[in-house]
């Protein structure tokens, strides 16, 4: 059984399709990455996931349980951290946590001890009684992802987790992540707009454009998937006469540029250059000082799925921009 | 009912940490009491009445005698005499005067002859306040300017004995419920319109809508807390509201604890209300837009301000489905007669159903999707 099954999964707002018939499963301890450009559905389709959008057609189950008829059980075993910050400022780590353990109706013997773990296992646990509106966004993230967590999901959704972190707290959300999926074998969906991370933390991407599937596979397999674009560096102690022209002939080559001893050789096919590369250095008795081979990353991948062009399409305005809301906290 | 008290504790653990809210929503009432209250209750005092004597007779002599009286005791106004009536009513015209009074030529020779005497008073009726008030002095005078020296023992004049029931009430009392009621719904508009919408748009209902809490759930946890903070902000104004205003035994117990009643049935109506107005609002520009208009739509049909029985018949129609026209007249009931709850019990009843039905509709309006 999977974990989530979805069956030609389809929202319409009025004309226009956001998620259309869309088909794929998530098994079970799978970290299941969604990209898309913006308005590409990914929202939605999480939305329609985590109960709070209901589906114009199509199936949905999460754990085994239909999204629209089964809808409690659903959300029992899910843990959902939305796009927005939604801790609340005024009030510190440990209470954010206690009003959803409550929430969750966990007696309090257990709300204690779960909240006391989580709040460790995301290195919070000496900031616990320290309101929210004091914390970085990494740390308010930590504390929201231990939040998800405080019913023991068994399937865990993100919508972009990482967005708005400086390097260092991603890094942190990464490898938090990745320790609370083993430990609590969980099976993760998440969306992301960082190529590198959907790279380094997900089993299986789905890039999804236009609320369709236009590519499902792992990372690996989607990159070796385009007609690839590598990128040869390499230094040589001592080179002979034309080396450049020489460089330039071998198989695949499309361009290359040298400042003095160092070439950057743009290939069609990485490894038949790189051996052939090797071969020549070898009978024309150059010394090769450095050699590095760069392969297509997951922004290659992408825009080859979704296109070059920018897509600038208008979206409902958000009560966010509203410049009436009142300023609470650090925000 | 846990998942309830989560909503609530929630709430009222952000209302302690920032109760500057709830300050702003005493504090506003506060300051209309204080000031509407004296602005209209006082007694008005010094009008300037012009008098023109052409007469020049004794009974003209009298009046002004009792004119001179007037100024001394009562004072509400001070006579100033012309010689000119076209000087006076100038004067009226330019403001400096009130009134003019006119004594005319031959008013002396009427009087004796018993031939209908009159005397005029032009006033600035632009001021409705000052004219009726100088109008009221000058009636009251002049059934003492007709009496004859001697009274027969027995008349056949039907007279109207006033017994008053309750004490002298000032204005500053007379709008002490209004004002009660006033700080609850400012409090409830904050917590429960204010507070509410802009916590949808930051997504903190999203973190709600995830978990297996119900609907009605959500409202019940929802009007529960926006209650509790209305009523604490009413109940301040119950208690510092009565000292302001100078209610006799402010701090009676038992009448505290009727008055604590009725401020919770209030709260209820007034929060419940608000999140059905709000139910399905997704902008925070809404409920600040909307404030000033909800609040003198249901303010002043209420009677807490002047009697409804002077309303256009549209306006008696607001005020009969108004939960503050039941909240005003229980408090009413309260703080200036100090009834028992039998007097307030139609009151209280209109409140605690017109909340079921208000929490109902926003329950079945409620959307438990985004």
């Amino acid at each position: 059984m999977f974990d989530i099954e979805v069956e030609n999964l389809t929202k319409r707002f009025g004309d226009f399709v956001a998620v259309d018939a869309l088909n794929f499963s998530v098994e079970h301890g799978e970290v299941f990455g969604l990209l898309g450009p913006n308005g590409a559905g990914k929202s939605t389709l999480i939305r329609m996931l985590t109960t709070l959008v209901p589906p114009t057609s199509g199936t949905a189950r999460v754990n085994g349980f239909d999204v629209i008829r089964e809808e409690n059980a659903v959300r029992q075993s899910i843990g959902v951290i939305p796009q927005a910050m939604t801790s609340d400022l005024d009030l510190t780590a440990i209470e954010n946590m206690s009003i959803f353990a409550k929430l969750y109706g966990i007696p309090r013997e257990k709300r204690l001890r779960t909240i006391k773990t989580l709040l460790k296992e995301v290195d919070l646990e000496q900031w616990a009684d320290k309101p929210v509106k004091m914390f970085s966004g990494g740390m308010r993230r930590r504390l929201e992802i231990a939040r998800g967590l405080v019913h023991e999901p068994k399937i865990f959704f993100l919508d972009e987790p990482t967005t708005g972190l400086d390097p260092v707290s991603r890094v942190a959300v990464w490898e938090m992540l990745v320790r609370l999926k083993s430990e609590r074998d969980l099976t993760i969906l998440m969306t992301t707009h960082y190529m590198d991370e959907a790279d380094k933390l997900c089993d299986r991407i789905a890039i999804v454009d236009h609320g369709k599937l236009v590519a499902l596979d792992s990372p690996l397999k989607l990159k070796a998937s385009i007609p690839g674009r590598n990128i040869l560096e390499v230094s040589f102690t001592s080179m002979p006469q034309n080396w450049l022209e020489t460089l330039k002939n071998l198989p695949d080559v499309a361009e290359v540029k040298a400042d003095e001893n160092i070439f950057r050789i743009s290939s069609h096919n990485g490894p038949r250059t790189t051996v052939a590369l090797m071969e020549a250095a070898r009978g024309a008795n150059a010394t090769v000082a450095s050699l590095s081979v760069q392969s297509t990353t997951l922004d290659d991948v992408f825009v080859h799925y979704t296109g070059h062009q920018l897509r600038d399409t208008l979206q409902a305005p958000s009560a966010l921009d509203s410049p009436f809301m009142m300023k609470r906290g650090g925000m | 009912m846990h998942r309830v008290w989560a909503i609530i504790e929630r709430d009222l653990r952000r209302f302690r940490r920032s109760p500057v809210l709830v300050i702003v929503s005493i504090i506003m009432p506060m300051v209309q009491l204080v000031v509407l209250g004296y602005a209209f209750g006082g007694v008005i005092r010094n009008l300037k009445l012009g008098v023109v004597d052409e007469d020049h007779g004794v009974p003209a002599i009298k009046l002004k005698e009792m004119f001179q009286a007037v100024a001394a005791n009562a004072r509400t106004f001070a006579p100033l005499y012309y010689t000119d009536k076209g000087t006076a009513m100038r004067d009226l015209r330019n403001g400096t005067l009130n009134g003019v009074l006119d004594i005319p030529p031959l008013f002396s020779r009427k009087v004796l002859a018993g031939a209908t005497p009159r005397i005029a008073l032009a006033e600035d009726n632009t001021d409705q306040f000052s004219s009726s008030a100088l109008e009221g002095v000058i009636d009251q005078m002049l059934p003492a300017f007709n009496s004859a020296p001697v009274q027969p023992r027995m008349t056949a004049d039907a007279t109207l004995a006033v017994v008053e029931v309750y004490p002298y009430v000032p204005y500053i009392q007379y709008l002490l419920p209004g004002v009660i009621v006033l700080a609850i719904f400012v409090s409830a508009m904050i917590g429960g319109g204010i507070i509410f919408i802009d916590d949808k748009a930051r997504g903190l209902h999203e973190g709600y809508l995830v978990t297996p809490i119900r609907k009605f759930e959500l409202i019940l946890g929802f009007t529960l807390s926006g209650a509790a903070k209305a009523i604490i902000a009413g109940f301040v104004l119950v208690t510092l509201g009565s000292i302001i205003a100078g209610i006799p035994d402010p701090l009676n117990i038992v009448r505290l604890a009727k008055m604590l009643l009725l401020v919770v049935a209030t709260s209820l109506a007034l929060i419940s209300m608000m999140f059905l107005i709000m139910v399905r609002v997704s902008d925070p520009l809404v409920p600040r837009a909307i404030f000033g208009m909800l609040n003198t739509v249901l303010y002043f049909p209420s009677g807490a301000v002047y009697p409804q029985q002077s309303f256009p018949g549209w306006m008696k129609a607001i005020a009969v489905v108004d939960p503050f026209t039941y909240a005003v007249h229980g408090f009413k009931q309260l703080v200036l007669k100090n009834t028992g709850l039998m007097a307030i019990s139609g009151d209280l009843l209109f409140l605690f159903v017109f909340t079921a039905l208000a929490m109902t509709a926003a329950t079945l309006l409620f959307r438990r999707t985004l």
